[in-house]
């Protein structure tokens, strides 16, 4: 029914629209609005003043924790990218090219199963594993590979690239599988038929191909884990610590919820600009490849 | 070996197998420690208890965390979907002004951080309206998040569905109305099943948002979180993780048939898993 | 023929494609009419504005003299077959071809005997219980047919199809579609794309280019005297070879034709209307032929060589290169017993006679 008697065909998707738009503008884009608006405002005990004032976002820039802790998280998560892209690439690539077409969705399906079983709990048995008395070290340990537990997996920073990686290793992988495999086979035929070997076709054809999936990996990587309280709170020990526990901090225990506004805004901002740097980068290089 | 090795990609496919046991690794560790008789989450295991699942039942405090849990659950799965089989049909079917940024407006979620949907809604609701937490509040929250994986599976329903169906019931006499209960409905309904068992077990493993937003009933996983904090009690929470996990695993499996046999009732092929 | 649809000035834009531009014709009752002409042009829309699932931008449709401006698609005395066929793969045969019946007062067994009489004559006897998707192509052709006729339209829609069908298949249920047509005696309206199915099939062929009707006729008359260059090229084969025209005595026509010289044409060989001038002078393939050894002119004759030869089993096709023609003509012989086939580089001898041709001005 693309268009028939009475509505158009505007005012019909216009309708149907309607309810799932008003509700992401009202639950979403006004209150991004609103946090944006209570950044500039400030907190007075109990009394929120709304005058408006660049107060939280001077104390936000010359607060050296606040800064360590940005600046730390945006580290984190870069590393959390950078190695869940990596990890994930030969996988997306393994099952797009080399399992059966009628296994290919079973392979989706079990890789998937683990990012929808609580995080909760995954994040903490995380902790259990590389624990001093952990799965890993007892088993490092009982085989000899080791003569004392490590120290350096937990409550730091390792253990939180680490625990992110596992938790969004799914995020990373399907985009870059469902790229590799809108790659139409002949174009592989033809490069080697043109007398390319396996690595430079690789290069020079599929890697650019499925390049928009690396891309939409990186992002979808990158852009939530900055938010992520649970796993520095549980894995990273005190010099894990990430900007998104201080904004719970400031919320929830502080009660300063502008200035816990300021900090939203500043890592949104922070992590959007690099976003954008890095679609910007990568479409650079993908013209110039191209 | 060596045989079966070049045929699935050699190397590739070891790496393949070792990846996907460091994704399951917590996974397999989760009944080990619930059936383990020992308070200390660790190695050396100490022999098999059933002691700590039977522990479960003895608390009040779970009992109505769970309640709470899948009211929450069930309202915002319905409620996604809902919102997402109006997003998934604008989407596919009609050309509209603003189509571009409202959809994706309603996808964002999917790459917000959740702690960021959590501070928002939070802002607007007790800063702002001044209105108390409960969990309705988490409900709403849970939605949001919940209908952009609803809009992905539902829009692959409707890619799949012939739009000459329901030209053609219309075409032999039936309304609008009727056309959508007897056409598209029967016809989507695998996707609408599996759009309702994603956004379950989303909104019932989900815990960011439901720490910033719940009321004075917390959600499990808010339980959970509480109960982290106590060493002796965490083989019980071993135990009750192993029951949500094998409940998450179900309801996805199910799920899973659901969409292939809405594949293949549409008489599509196969091309890959959700989203 | 008692028109039962009229369309004036039907006009159709989707943003600003103007996809339909001013369609006028009348359809009869009981008539095979066939929408033809090449992808894109409209025809598709067309169909559909008539079973109400597009809205006119402007100009009117009438069925058996009702404006359907306000009727909406249900509510319509036509029925429609889908390119994709649109079989309900979630119902059985019989399901689907009684779909239409849910609102009507029959009883039950007066449908079920409804959907056995359409399973019939569509040749599905016995196979109401079969699960649409497990259906061949063909099959559910015929289930689509059914399921629309059974509800006894004004107006039966077919939109390509048998598109989707083999070749042995598809001759088949034209043959099947005709015969059908006749039986029930209801206005069928095909949309195709292959002029071939539109020439054997239809009562009467409305060419159409570009959003608009070129030529509305009977296969016969489009195929003989096509009003334009475009349709008579779109239609079967049509050699084309340039020339100049001069009317002469108020009756007939002197041309001078490029590779075959002089000669006079009646006014009936200008369907396209005639001005004195430069033009064009179209000749089908079967009107010319190849002259063998010892055969005796009986038409003019012009002196060529054998450019190319393509051998079809029953007939053999020759390009011929005249001296003077910009283009080489086609020649269709039949492959008759003891009849030789010339070989390439050969020279020929072509027959033509004047009154074959066809003249368009440019
Ligand atoms: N719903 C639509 N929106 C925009 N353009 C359309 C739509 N339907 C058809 N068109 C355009 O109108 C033209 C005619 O289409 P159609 O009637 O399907 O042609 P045909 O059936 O002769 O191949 C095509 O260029 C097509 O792209
Ligand atoms: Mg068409």
């Amino acid at each position: 029914m693309s268009a028939g008697q009475g509505l158009s065909e505007a005012k019909k998707g216009l309708l149907l629209a309607a309810p799932p738009g008003l509700y992401a503008i009202l639950l979403l884009a006004v209150p991004l609005g609103a946090v944006l608006l209570l950044s500039f405002w400030s907190q007075d005990f109990l009394t929120l003043d709304r005058t408006f004032t660049l107060k939280n976002y001077r104390e936000a820039f010359s607060e050296p924790l606040y800064m360590l802790l940005l600046g730390r998280s945006l580290l984190i998560s870069g590393a959390v990218t950078l190695v869940t892209v990596l990890l994930a690439f030969p996988i997306a690539y393994f099952v797009s090219f080399h399992v059966r077409p009628e296994r290919k969705s079973l392979w989706i399906f079990l890789i998937t199963i683990p990012f929808w079983t609580s995080y909760l709990i995954r994040v903490f048995l995380w902790k259990v594993i590389l624990g001093y008395n952990g799965v890993l070290n007892t088993a490092l340990l009982g085989v000899g590979f080791i003569d004392e537990p490590l120290t350096f997996i937990l409550y730091n920073a390792n253990a939180v690239v680490i625990t992110l990686a596992h938790a969004f290793a799914p995020f990373a992988i399907l985009p870059i599988f469902v790229a590799l495999e809108k790659i139409d086979r002949s174009l592989l035929e033809a490069s080697r038929d043109l007398g390319e070997g396996t690595v430079r076709t690789f290069t020079r054809v599929t890697l650019p191909l499925a390049m928009p999936g690396v891309v939409a990996a990186i992002l979808i990587v990158f852009i939530p884990t900055i938010g992520d309280y649970v796993t520095p709170d549980l894995v990273g020990g005190p010099n894990g610590l990430m900007i998104a526990n201080m904004i719970q901090t400031q919320f929830l225990k502080l009660n300063n919820a502008p200035m816990g506004a300021a900090l939203a805004v500043i890592a949104m901002v922070s992590v959007s600009v690099i976003s954008l740097l890095i679609v910007l980068v990568t479409m650079r290089w993908s013209r110039r490849g191209a | 070996m060596s045989g079966w090795l070049s045929k699935r990609g050699g190397w590739l496919g070891v790496y393949a197998v070792v990846y996907l046991v460091f994704l399951y690794a917590p996974i397999f560790l989760l009944p080990t420690f619930a059936f383990n008789d020992s308070t200390v989450i660790a190695f050396p295991l100490q022999g098999f208890t059933t002691e700590w699942f039977s522990g479960l039942s003895g608390v009040p405090a779970l009992t109505g965390a769970v309640k709470t849990s899948l009211l929450i659950a069930v309202t915002s799965a319905l409620l996604a979907t809902t919102l997402g089989l109006c997003a998934a049909r604008a989407g596919v079917r009609y050309r509209f002004p603003g189509k571009g940024p409202i959809m994706g407006l309603i996808m964002v979620p999917l790459v917000l951080p959740e702690i960021i949907v959590g501070v928002s809604l939070l802002v607007v609701i007790v800063s702002i309206l001044g209105l108390p937490l409960s969990s309705w509040t988490v409900i709403l929250g849970h939605t949001l998040i919940c209908t952009p994986f609803a809009v992905a599976i539902l829009n692959a329903s409707y890619q799949s569905l012939d739009t000459s169906l329901e030209e053609a019931a219309i075409d032999l006499g039936e309304t609008p109305v009727s056309t959508f209960r007897l056409i598209t409905l029967p016809l989507i309904m695998p996707g609408i099943i599996a759009s309702l068992l994603i956004s379950f077990t989303i909104s019932l493993d989900e815990f960011i948002i439901a720490f910033f937003l719940t009321g004075a009933e917390p959600t499990l996983p808010v339980y959970i979180w509480s109960q982290l904090r106590f060493p002796q009690k965490l083989p019980i929470v071993m135990a009750l993780g192993t029951i949500l996990v094998a409940a998450s695993i179900v309801m996805l499996t199910l799920a899973e048939i659901m969409r292939r046999r809405g594949l293949k009732k549409a008489g599509k092929k196969d091309t890959g898993g959700f989203l | 023929m008692k028109p039962l649809i009229t369309l004036s000035g039907l006009h159709k834009s989707f943003g600003d494609v103007e996809v339909l531009k001013g369609i006028e014709a009348e359809i009869g009752e009981g008539e095979f009419f066939s929408l033809l002409g090449p992808s894109g042009c409209g025809k598709t829309t067309l169909l559909r504005i008539i079973a109400g699932f597009e809205t006119p931008t402007s100009g009117v449709l009438s069925i058996d003299g009702r404006d359907m401006s306000t009727v909406p698609a249900n509510k319509r005395p036509t029925n429609m077959v889908f390119q994709s066929y649109a079989v309900f793969p979630h119902l059985s045969v019989a399901q689907n071809v009684g779909f239409g019946l849910r609102r009507s007062e029959l009883s039950k067994v007066e449908k079920a005997k409804k959907i056995e009489e359409a399973l019939g004559m569509v040749g599905l006897a016995g196979l109401g219980g079969r699960a649409a998707h497990a259906l061949s192509g063909g099959q559910r052709q015929r289930v689509a047919l059914a399921r629309a006729l059974i509800l006894e339209p004004k107006v039966l829609l077919l939109d390509e199809p048998l598109s989707a069908l083999d070749k042995k298949l598809r001759e088949q249920m034209q043959s099947e579609l005709r015969r059908l047509q006749r039986q029930v005696g209801i206005t069928f309206i095909l949309v195709t794309h292959d002029q071939e199915e539109a020439l054997i099939m239809s009562d009467r062929i409305a060419v159409m280019f570009d959003g608009q009707i070129a030529q509305l006729a009977p296969p016969q008359e489009l195929y003989r005297r096509p009003v334009s260059r475009r349709v008579g090229d779109f239609i079967g084969v049509m050699n084309f070879l340039p020339a100049e025209a001069r009317l002469e005595e108020g009756r007939d026509i002197a041309v001078e034709i490029a590779g075959l010289g002089r000669t006079v044409l009646e006014q009936e060989q200008c369907p396209a209307g005639f001005v004195n001038g430069r033009g064009a002078v179209g000749v089908r393939p079967e009107s010319l032929s190849v002259l063998f050894d010892g055969e005796q002119a009986r038409g003019e004759v012009a002196e060529g060589e054998v450019a190319e030869v393509i051998y079809y089993g029953d007939m053999t096709y020759y390009e011929i290169a005249l001296p003077g023609a910009p283009e080489r003509l086609t020649v269709s012989m039949k492959n008759r017993a003891g009849r030789p086939v010339l070989e390439r580089g050969a020279a020929a001898r072509l027959e033509w006679d004047a009154s074959s041709l066809i003249y368009f001005p440019s």
